[in-house]
């Protein structure tokens, strides 16, 4: 808390740029309250507008609903009641015992081993994205245009054809069937990239950078004094969508990790769907629907308790012109 | 000093990135079968990649799919963003939160969501039309699969997109709204003539992402395919296409070929989205 | 055109000194001292050491345990790396990366094939494989073996048998059909009695549709070396798509895809009548439709012909060494152990249905009553149907691809007005494309 509120204090300080128009919306908003005329600034809550929004409302969480009402059912009552409507008896928190225990608790290890995977690549993929954003921004260096480019060229290349050779290339590494093998790929965020870019040519004044240089501070220094507190919001927006990159992350470990011992929730959860669908095999259904909705319930967690951090990390990073 | 703070990152995409692609180039100048083994076949691959008419028409399916549900999800993104932006919703923070929820469900689960609510049989599609004694169109069928693929897609990225349109409102300077409404335009009016223009570089960035997306269709239609086997056929999108071709194939050499033919259109489509998106205006 | 011939030639030497190390391997086998005899594997055993399975069969974890007590130096790793063809891309990928391969792989009996003409797999006869071959039932050894080497050992099989809903059955009082007319006349009945309720499900299945082809008779692969034939153009595949044509045309058949959720419920509520499916099915109805416990039955599978008995396999895996095994003489010793004698008979107990005559005609095994099936001693029909498999079957040696591609080609019948026939003719064609493309030399 106390390093945002300095962020913006600085940011203030120093230029009314990027921190400052974000803060600027949200005094407005307690402004508002208090001043009730009605022109196009400062509007009345519309019922019909509500309403039509809410149909949106409406079509993102319905499915959502779905998940919930299942997780209270047993293998029976999934296959024998309406999807939209409890079954007779619910077995919420039997179904969640089940899950966490079914396996010996395989399930806890791959909750373990995604929150490794989240931590160690979302966190590095931000930390090399908020470097290199800020490198892009602030510096003129030789290829410093070409970067992009071969960013945004190699990411339009089908990611399902460079498995085999990301997989030969790892696996000559002795890395596959490790967790490095889902960690490094994680690392990259082209988007990520891309967001510090802009976030930093917006949220580092120049000036303040020849500044801190005059007085004769080193380049490290200077990033991790003066550039890295104002970069704080675009920095764990960044983390925000790399956590949930990783975190949703199927594909690559597929390929990687054969070991269910180090499988993330993901494919563990898939695991246990293609279980039902070999011979001799144990159809648990109602197992993977709870597991599903415990997957959600900490990425959730995260976005409620961080969302205003995103908010004006996006903001600042998306002005740029 | 630059290439200091960003070599880190460029180290790790050369790793992860450029040498799989580099590899993948060498390789498509290769054929490997299962009897004989491996020949030096120069540019043969791409030659055949380019009269692949399994590729092709994977191709126009993405393509369709671009041109349709793209605009559509960007535009119920920026409809809601701009929603919440005009302060005339109740619950605002809300209805943040909820649309943006999609976008944390694995694709896995989001399968199983979807694969019940789709059922003709035993989904909500099926609920629907013995409650109301409907015939409603099934979603996995071949005509409809598509549309079908289209809207999971949209469920799952359209709060994603609306936070990034939604975070660049906010960001609009206020001054701007102030003069056009002292000069009497309305909301509409503000909302056109203001906040778009403001937003331009979001929409872009927005819209370039998507592009290269859609033409890596791959999740939604494989986890789909095990539903709709019919519909959605080994080369419905060219992902799809390369994924068959190695994974089931064997066919690496070819399926990088394919891959890499695949990622210069894309490039050359979100290069000229990009001059041309950040030119006008 | 000079390549190519060369490239041929290669292939045949490769083939030739594949055959002259089969001939000296057999050799030492009788001679009990060179390398890979039973000898080592004795000595493996003692001496211990680590060996890694990729397998998704679940009662092989009993046989581990097992193992593991009678040879306490040797540690038995079972990983499931996924199921079908996840797993072989994985073992494909780690053969090709050449480290991470297991040292035993299941491998279905249709996928066996890619991996024994890629010479990927070792030849088991050098460690006395043969000598097992009496003990399995014909249809499974004939799958993991010719007659130039054992490419796997059997580890259960899937004769099929026709499982019906006896309650939905009697209800509707359809009597079991004997014949695949009377089969359709069934599915007339039923649908028309009650809309809901369909004979059976299918949207295209290429393990169920050769199944059904090679039961009534068909035989449309030909493998001999690197020559192939496809061809369904025979009378089996002809009276199979004559059969099936009308139940698809008259919409008779559930749009529903095995395995899938909607499937289980299928099965549960009875809209789902019946299935003709390997015999290793019990197992999978008792654990994901336990609430249908007692409504299903099981009788032998309708025939194409009045009076006949033909019956034929559905699925079934073997467990392979791959060449590039660590230790190769403790992976044969595992492999032993889990599909033959003791290890074999475990897994029985466990739910996994025998390839093995001993366990399949034991008095026990057929005695067993299934309370699932209301106390029927099912074992009896399936035993006879795994006497009555149709010999010489034989898939392609690039089955995996092949079967990738059914959907693709034969699913337009499911879907759209193109008939089986036509189907089938397209997934021919696909196939003899990729064999061509792969080197073989396809319907020449």
């Amino acid at each position: 808390m106390t390093t945002s509120l300095t962020t913006k204090a600085a940011a203030v300080a120093a230029e009314p740029t990027g921190a400052d128009r974000a803060t600027a919306p949200r005094a407005t908003t307690s402004r508002r309250r208090k001043r009730p005329p009605h022109t196009p600034l400062r509007p009345r809550p519309s019922i019909p507008l509500t309403l039509v929004t809410g149909l949106v409302l409406v079509y993102t969480l319905l499915p959502l609903v779905w998940l919930v009402i299942n997780a209270t059912k047993d293998q029976n009552g999934l296959l024998n009641s309406f999807g939209l409507w409890f079954a007779d008896d619910v077995n919420f928190w039997d179904n969640i015992t089940r899950t966490l225990t079914y396996d010996d608790g395989v399930f806890v290890r791959w909750l373990l081993n995604t929150l490794l995977y989240v931590v160690a690549g979302a966190g590095g993929a931000t930390v090399l994205a908020v470097l290199g954003g800020y490198a892009l921004a602030k510096y003129n260096f030789p290829g410093r245009k070409a970067v992009f480019a071969v960013v945004l060229g190699a990411v339009a290349i089908p990611g399902t054809a460079l498995a085999v050779p990301t997989f030969l290339m790892f696996s000559n590494m002795g890395l596959t069937n490790t967790p490095w093998a889902v960690i490094i790929p994680s690392l990259i965020s082209p988007f990520g990239l891309y967001l510090m870019w802009v976030f930093a040519t917006e949220a580092v004044p120049t000036e303040l950078l020849e500044a801190a240089r005059i007085d004769g501070s080193g380049e490290l220094r200077t990033f991790f004094r003066i550039a890295l507190p104002l970069l704080m919001p675009g920095t764990v927006t960044v983390l925000l969508f790399s956590m949930v990159a990783t975190w949703n992350n199927y594909f690559l470990p597929l390929i990687m990790i054969k070991d269910p011992d180090w499988y993330p929730l993901t494919l563990g959860l898939n695991a246990w769907n293609a279980q039902a669908q070999t011979a001799g095999g144990e159809a648990v259904f109602d197992l993977i629907v709870t597991g599903s909705l415990l997957t959600i319930v900490p990425i959730v967690v995260v976005f409620l308790l961080l969302q205003r951090f995103w908010q004006s990390g996006l903001a600042a990073g998306s002005v740029k012109e | 000093m630059g290439w200091g703070f960003i070599g880190p990152f460029v180290a790790v995409f050369g790793l992860v990135f450029l040498a799989p692609i580099g590899y993948a180039l060498y390789l498509s100048v290769f054929r490997d079968r299962l009897i004989g083994g491996t020949s030096f076949v120069g540019l043969d691959n791409y030659g055949e990649a380019l009269a692949d008419s399994r590729f092709w028409e994977g191709l126009a399916r993405v393509g369709l799919f671009l041109l349709v549900q793209v605009p559509i999800m960007l535009g119920i993104a920026l409809l809601v963003a701009l929603a919440i932006d005009s302060g005339r919703l109740y619950g605002k923070s809300f209805f943040r939160v909820a649309v943006f929820l999609p976008y944390a469900v694995p694709a896995v689960v989001a399968s199983l969501i979807w694969g019940f609510i789709y059922g003709t049989r035993f989904g909500l599609v099926g609920n629907i039309n013995e409650t109301f004694g409907v015939t409603l169109p099934d979603p996995l069928s071949p005509s409809l699969v598509l549309a079908a693929i289209g809207n999971i897609v949209t469920w799952e990225f359209v709060g994603y997109n609306m936070l990034i349109f939604y975070s660049a409102l906010k960001v609009v300077p206020r001054s701007l709204y102030e003069a056009a409404a002292i000069d009497g335009a309305g909301e509409w009016r503000i909302v056109a003539s203001v906040k778009l223009p403001a937003i331009r570089s979001a929409l872009v960035i927005a819209t370039i992402f998507s592009i290269i997306g859609s033409f890596q269709l791959f999740n939604e239609p494989s986890i789909l395919q095990k539903l709709a086997p019919n519909a959605i056929t080994s080369d419905f999108t060219p992902n799809l296409y390369t994924y068959s071709l190695s994974f089931s194939g064997q066919q690496h050499n070819y399926a990088a070929t394919v891959a890499i033919v695949m990622g210069v259109i894309t490039a050359i489509i979100a290069y000229a989205v990009q001059l041309r998106g950040m030119r006008k205006g | 055109m000079r390549t190519h011939t060369t490239r041929r030639l290669l292939g045949t030497l490769a083939v030739v000194s594949a055959l002259a190390l089969t001939a000296s391997a057999c050799g030492s086998d009788t001679t009990d001292g060179a390398a890979g005899g039973p000898k080592d594997v004795e000595a493996a055993l003692k001496k211990g050491g680590k060996v890694t399975v990729w397998a998704w069969e679940p009662t092989l974890k009993k046989v581990v345990e097992d193992f593991e007590k009678k040879y306490p130096k040797v540690d038995v790793e079972l990983v499931n790396a996924g199921t079908g063809d996840k797993q072989y891309t994985a073992l494909q990928n780690a053969m090709a990366a050449g480290s991470g391969a297991p040292d035993v792989a299941q491998v279905e009996y249709y996928a066996l094939g890619q991996f024994a003409i890629g010479k990927s797999v070792e030849d088991l006869s050098s460690y006395g494989a043969r000598k097992h071959g009496a003990g399995f039932t014909p249809g499974p050894w004939n799958a993991v073996t010719d007659d130039k080497a054992v490419y796997a050992l059997p580890m259960d099989s899937g004769p099929m048998a026709f499982f019906y809903n006896k309650k939905v059955f009697d209800k509707h009082h359809i009597k079991v059909p004997t014949t695949w007319d009377e089969y359709v006349e069934a599915a007339r009945t039923l649908h028309k009695a009650d809309p809901k309720i369909f004979i059976t499900n299918d949207t295209g299945d290429a393990g169920a549709t050769t199944s059904l082809i090679w039961q009534a008779g068909g035989r449309p692969y030909k493998t001999d070396g690197t020559d192939v034939t496809v061809n369904f153009g025979d009378e089996g595949t002809k009276k199979y798509t004559a059969t099936w044509q009308k139940l698809l045309a008259e919409k008779l058949v559930a749009p529903i895809t095995s395995w899938s959720d909607a499937w289980y419920k299928g099965l549960a509520d009875g809209s789902i009548a019946t299935l003709s499916i390997g015999a290793w099915m019990p197992a999978n109805l008792s654990s994901g439709v336990g609430s249908a416990s007692g409504d299903w039955r099981v009788a032998p599978l309708p025939q194409w012909t009045k009076g006949d008995k033909a019956s034929a396999e559905n699925g079934g895996s073997s467990l392979a060494v791959p060449k590039a095994a660590k230790n190769k003489e403790l992976a044969y010793a595992f492999t032993e152990f889990a599909t033959t004698g003791a290890g074999a008979s475990t897994r029985v107990a466990e739910g996994a249905f025998p390839a093995t005559r001993a366990d399949l005609e034991s008095k026990a095994f057929l005695d067993t009553p299934f309370p699932y099936f209301g106390g029927q001693k099912a074992n009896q029909v399936f035993a006879e149907s795994a006497n009555n498999v149709g010999t010489d079957w034989s898939y392609l040696p690039y089955q995996v691809y092949a079967n990738s591609v059914f959907n693709d080609t034969v699913g337009k019948a499911y879907v759209s007005p193109t008939t089986l026939t036509d189907g089938l003719k397209a997934w021919q064609d696909a196939s003899v494309k990729y064999g061509s493309d792969q080197g073989f030399t396809v319907n020449k």
